[in-house]
């Protein structure tokens, strides 16, 4: 469908009015025509990864922003507490795909634009899909999901002869959001702090101590926690694991935690609390939302335009007390696991207490880290050797034993390479381990 | 005999709909969310951008008033305009819309100019709960912002162009009950336990607890034990400076019997004892803010008028005056401890917040009364919440746009000395206004007007910091050049970050929850910043 070029003039007024006047305030790289806005409507492909909160509104800004080759990636399908913000959606979309739903949407809304839908997850792709855009936002809630597109972007990098091919760079803008508070960043794999750089920024999930839960309950989430972790499993009352999307797997949940609550005289137990704390429900609205996404769009626009400077590179907002936005400068790390090309060596304090297990729990614990189930294989003498998979059970099953033999048991020395594979990144980490303790005793 | 099991409630799908936001404001937000009747002027970009975020989570209704007809740029940045009502009423067509986002919500327009409106309907603007208006000239702007101050409706204006934009906020006086800040401390009362408590905590001695029952006493009580011993050995005082607090620390720490465990390590319990120290010793006392509050002519001379608000203040000024304290939070932090220990504690805070919410309900109620006033205004519920959250009351008192506009000396120049200071634009936005009263056109709206536009528009901003007694070259010329670059284009992402924040402080306005701005907010999508300042 071609659109009449006078109304097509008219319509984009507003954008080609900043994009063919020169600003006092541009990028330096900013030369102003109307083939950038012709660059933006036909040419630059933008991927946005989540349709949820944040991708409902990123569609609909950067389509209103002139952007015509849009992407969206999603795995997930409508449901109704969706509804008070992904607001592409309605009531007899529920069950749909988002990402589906969200393109066509905004396909039949904004004329001309073409939004490609993917109702996959983003692992389910590989570098060759990933290398058609020019720039990808996500609007995720997921920190392993963040974690995982950064490992592919800084993968995709070239370097030749240790100078980094410009070419090879896409931007990577992200967004969040929780309540009332937010933040949008700028990542230029290679370039500046990437998500792994800044882990450090997403605390641990909180857990209760598993004898408190058993035996000194104070809270009813300690009641509700109690029937999760372990009445559930001995009960099994549906003969498979918890859904918390089922609302007859919610109601007797919450019906055990008020029988638990009443006999420990525990007050609070309510049908949201339990709902809460079985889904680790993360409150939204639709403001917060709009807020951030528009800014991680027209942080696109920027990116692909020049007709300002980027964010440089983090953005923290909240508006639960007047409207705080603070924008500062997020260092890249020197040694970080995924964008740094320095090898990672790991201090081993005693190679013959350490078990292959405790190595395990380090991977996954550790701020550095923050894996969530590592497959470690390595090299011995030339040979490969799986040390421990838990994702394919039959190699579980033979890597099992491997758990409780110690570092020096299974054959390790000081200066082996263990190649670490996990979901938070599509690239296999390889750590170089440093035994601190010297006289090794050699296992026979 | 087994007790029966207790049975799920229902769910609606009302409350389904919007957990992820009950959780934030409560099912109380959102029932006055429900009874809320919101009025929007001008169905710009920003306009439907704004009530878009205020359909979503249920607002109850909506009016639109726009005299304008849909023009092929408005589609261009606006997200509920089609190309197919493009001639149409732009009020009709973003009133539908916005309706389909929300079955919930009732919307109807006026396909009438604002100035109309207020011409033939002098009184149309005063049954809103919030008014929001964009893109409006000040010639309507003034006489609007005099008749919502006289009559206390909350007026938000936004205006959106280019890369900046302006959200400002005039009202009267707003009550805030809970503002959910980030961090509080808890409210223990250890320095001036009440006698329940006093009694409770008298009896644990915790020096000669064995083991076992030593691992599962309270933090609470371990510091209230050795607070008295400080007493005792003190004169009577608790610790106040820094090295006393230490010295009480120390007295924890050390307390310990040196059997059992020998790594060193405290007791998860006494470690946080030991943290308590610092922010659980004093009771949180009335603050300054507080005091003003129940100081505050609207708290002593109440009148048939009075709100409920200011009802149940005079109440909790009584209560205030007569136990020298806020009444106590009734909740406590988690602690280890041992199911009943903890328990206990927990219903004896909650048994005196009862009790003293009870007090302050009761006299609220005869206060009504003696007031001529109905009793019914004054429920048993918002009584609760308002003794719960009395630590964080907060009344802002505004001021009118057009006494701002009519001011000869703003207080800005303090801010201009800074050059990144975002009240530069604010100058700039005050002479765009200008500018448009006076051509009836953005500066730089066509492409041959600009360089002169940059010439005019600087001679208005000259003219009005003149008038505002400020030194003339205070403005950057970059800056004046950079809005004419705009020529008056709304760009639909930074109208859309302006709709979320101004949708969350109509929320605020509508919810008397979480604190407002006062007055005005800049936001610079160029450098990425923003800025509030109270004008």
């Amino acid at each position: 469908m071609t659109e009449n070029p006078d109304s097509s003039q008219k319509r984009w007024g507003h954008l080609r009015k900043v994009l063919e006047r020169p600003g006092p305030f541009s990028h330096p790289d900013f030369e102003p025509s109307s083939e950038i806005l012709d660059f933006v409507m036909t040419t630059c492909k933008v991927l946005v990864i989540g349709a949820g909160g944040l991708g409902c509104e990123l569609l609909k800004d950067l389509a209103l922003m002139g952007f015509k080759q849009l992407h969206v990636i999603d795995m997930d399908t409508i449901e109704l507490s969706n509804l008070n913000r992904q607001f592409l959606f309605r009531h007899k979309d529920i069950g749909s795909s988002k990402a589906e739903v969200a393109a066509a949407f905004i396909n039949k809304r904004v004329k001309g634009c073409q939004v490609v839908p993917h109702f996959c997850k983003i692992q389910d792709y590989d570098e060759t899909f990933y290398r058609q855009f020019h720039i990808i936002v996500c609007g995720l809630d997921s920190i392993v999901a963040r974690r995982w597109i950064n490992g592919m972007l800084i993968s995709m990098l070239n370097y030749e002869d240790g100078t980094l091919d410009q070419t090879s760079i896409i931007p990577m803008i992200d967004g969040g959001t929780e309540g009332f508070k937010g933040h949008a960043r700028v990542i230029v794999p290679g370039i500046s702090a990437c998500i792994d750089c800044t882990l450090d920024l997403y605390p641990p999930q909180v857990t209760y101590p598993l004898c408190t839960i058993a035996n000194t309950p104070r809270l009813p989430e300690h009641c509700i926690e109690y029937v999760k972790i372990i009445q559930w499993p001995k009960e099994n009352p549906w003969g498979t694991v918890i859904d918390g999307d089922d609302s007859q797997h919610i109601s007797w949940i919450y019906e055990k935690s008020m029988e638990r609550a009443l006999q420990f005289n525990i007050t609070g137990v309510t049908y949201r609390l339990v709902q809460g704390v079985v889904k680790n429900i993360i409150p939204a609205v639709a403001s917060t939302n709009a807020t951030i996404a528009a800014i991680c769009a027209t942080e696109v626009f920027k990116l692909a335009t020049s007709c300002c400077v980027s964010l440089n590179n983090y953005l923290v907002f909240n508006d639960v007390d007047g409207i705080y936005s603070y924008t500062f400068e997020y260092e890249k790390k020197d040694d970080c696991l995924a964008c740094s090309q320095i090898p990672q060596t790991l201090p081993i304090k005693d190679p013959n207490k350490m078990k292959l297990k405790n190595l395990i729990e380090l991977f996954c614990e550790s701020t550095t880290y923050q894996m969530k189930n590592p497959g470690l294989t390595t090299n011995i003498d030339g040979k490969n050797k799986t040390l421990y998979i838990s994702t394919i059970k039959s190699i579980e099953e033979r890597t099992r034993e491997n758990l409780n033999k110690t570092l020096v048991e299974l054959g390790l020395k000081d200066g082996s390479e263990i190649m670490v594979v996990d979901l938070t990144s599509p690239n296999t980490l390889i750590v170089k381990l440093k035994f601190l303790n010297e006289d090794v005793e050699m296992s026979s | 005999m087994a007790s029966p099991s207790p049975k799920s409630p229902e769910q609606s799908d009302k409350s389904k709909k919007y957990d992820r936001q009950l959780r934030l404001w409560g099912d109380h937000g959102q029932k006055l969310l429900e009874k809320s009747k919101i009025c929007l002027i001008n169905a710009t970009a920003l306009g439907t951008e704004i009530l878009k975020s205020l359909v979503l989570p249920g607002i109850g209704a909506f009016t639109i008033v726009d005299g304008e007809k849909v023009t092929e740029e408005d589609i261009g940045s606006n997200f509920f305009l089609e190309e197919t009502s493009i001639g149409m009423p732009r009020a009709q067509a973003a009133t539908q819309g916005l309706l389909e986002l929300n079955p919930d919500v009732r919307g109807d327009y006026i396909d009438e100019s604002p100035e109309h409106v207020m011409a033939h309907t002098q009184d149309f603007f005063n049954n809103f709960t919030v008014v929001i208006a964009t893109a409006l000239p000040e010639k309507v702007l003034m006489p609007l912002s005099r008749q919502l101050w006289a009559t206390g409706v909350p007026l938000v204006v936004c205006r959106s162009i280019g890369f900046l934009g302006y959200v400002r906020l005039q009202i009267k006086e707003h009550c805030v009950v809970e503002a959910h800040p980030d961090n509080e401390a808890p409210d223990l009362r250890l320095d001036k336990p009440w006698p329940a408590l006093r009694t409770h905590l008298d009896k644990v001695d915790v020096s000669s607890l064995g083991t076992k029952e030593r691992s599962h006493v309270p933090a609470l009580t371990i510091l209230y034990y050795y607070m008295q011993k400080y007493k005792e050995m003190h004169g009577g005082s608790l610790p106040k400076t820094r090295s006393e607090k230490d010295e009480l620390r120390k007295m924890i720490r050390t307390s310990l019997p040196p059997d059992g465990d020998t790594s060193g390590a405290l007791e998860e319990n006494y470690e946080q004892a030991v943290r308590f120290v610092n922010v659980c010793i004093n009771s949180i006392g009335v603050s300054a803010q507080i005091q003003a509050i129940l100081d505050d002519e609207r708290c002593t001379n109440l009148t048939s008028e009075s709100s409920s608000f200011w009802i149940i203040c005079a109440a909790l000024r009584e209560l205030v005056q007569s136990e020298g304290s806020l009444p106590v939070r009734g909740s406590l932090p988690d602690m280890a401890a041992d199911t009943t220990s903890y328990v206990t504690l927990q219903q004896l805070y909650q048994r005196q917040a009862q009790l003293q919410a009870e007090a302050v309900y009761r006299r609220a109620v005869q206060i009504a009364r003696s007031l001529g006033q109905s009793p019914d205004i004054i429920s048993e519920a918002e009584v609760k919440l308002f003794c719960k959250h009395s630590s964080e009351l907060y009344v802002l008192r505004g001021n009118c746009i057009a006494d701002e506009y009519q001011n000869s000396s703003p207080n800005i120049a303090p801010y201009l000395e800074d050059p990144e200071s975002l009240m530069f634009y604010y100058v700039i936005l005050r002479g765009l206004e200008r500018f448009i009263s006076e051509y009836n056109t953005y500066p730089g709206q066509f492409d041959d007007q600009v360089e002169p536009d940059v010439l005019k528009l600087k001679t208005l901003i000259g003219k009005l910091l003149s008038e505002w007694g400020c030194p003339t070259p205070v403005t950057s010329d970059d800056r004046v050049h950079e809005v004419c670059r705009y020529g008056g284009a709304e760009l639909h992402s930074v109208s859309a970050m302006l709709g979320g924040c101004t949708a969350h402080e109509v929320i605020k306005l509508i919810t008397h929850q979480y604190k407002p701005i006062n007055n005005t907010f800049i936001y610079d999508a160029i450098t990425s910043t923003s800025a509030t300042f109270f004008l």
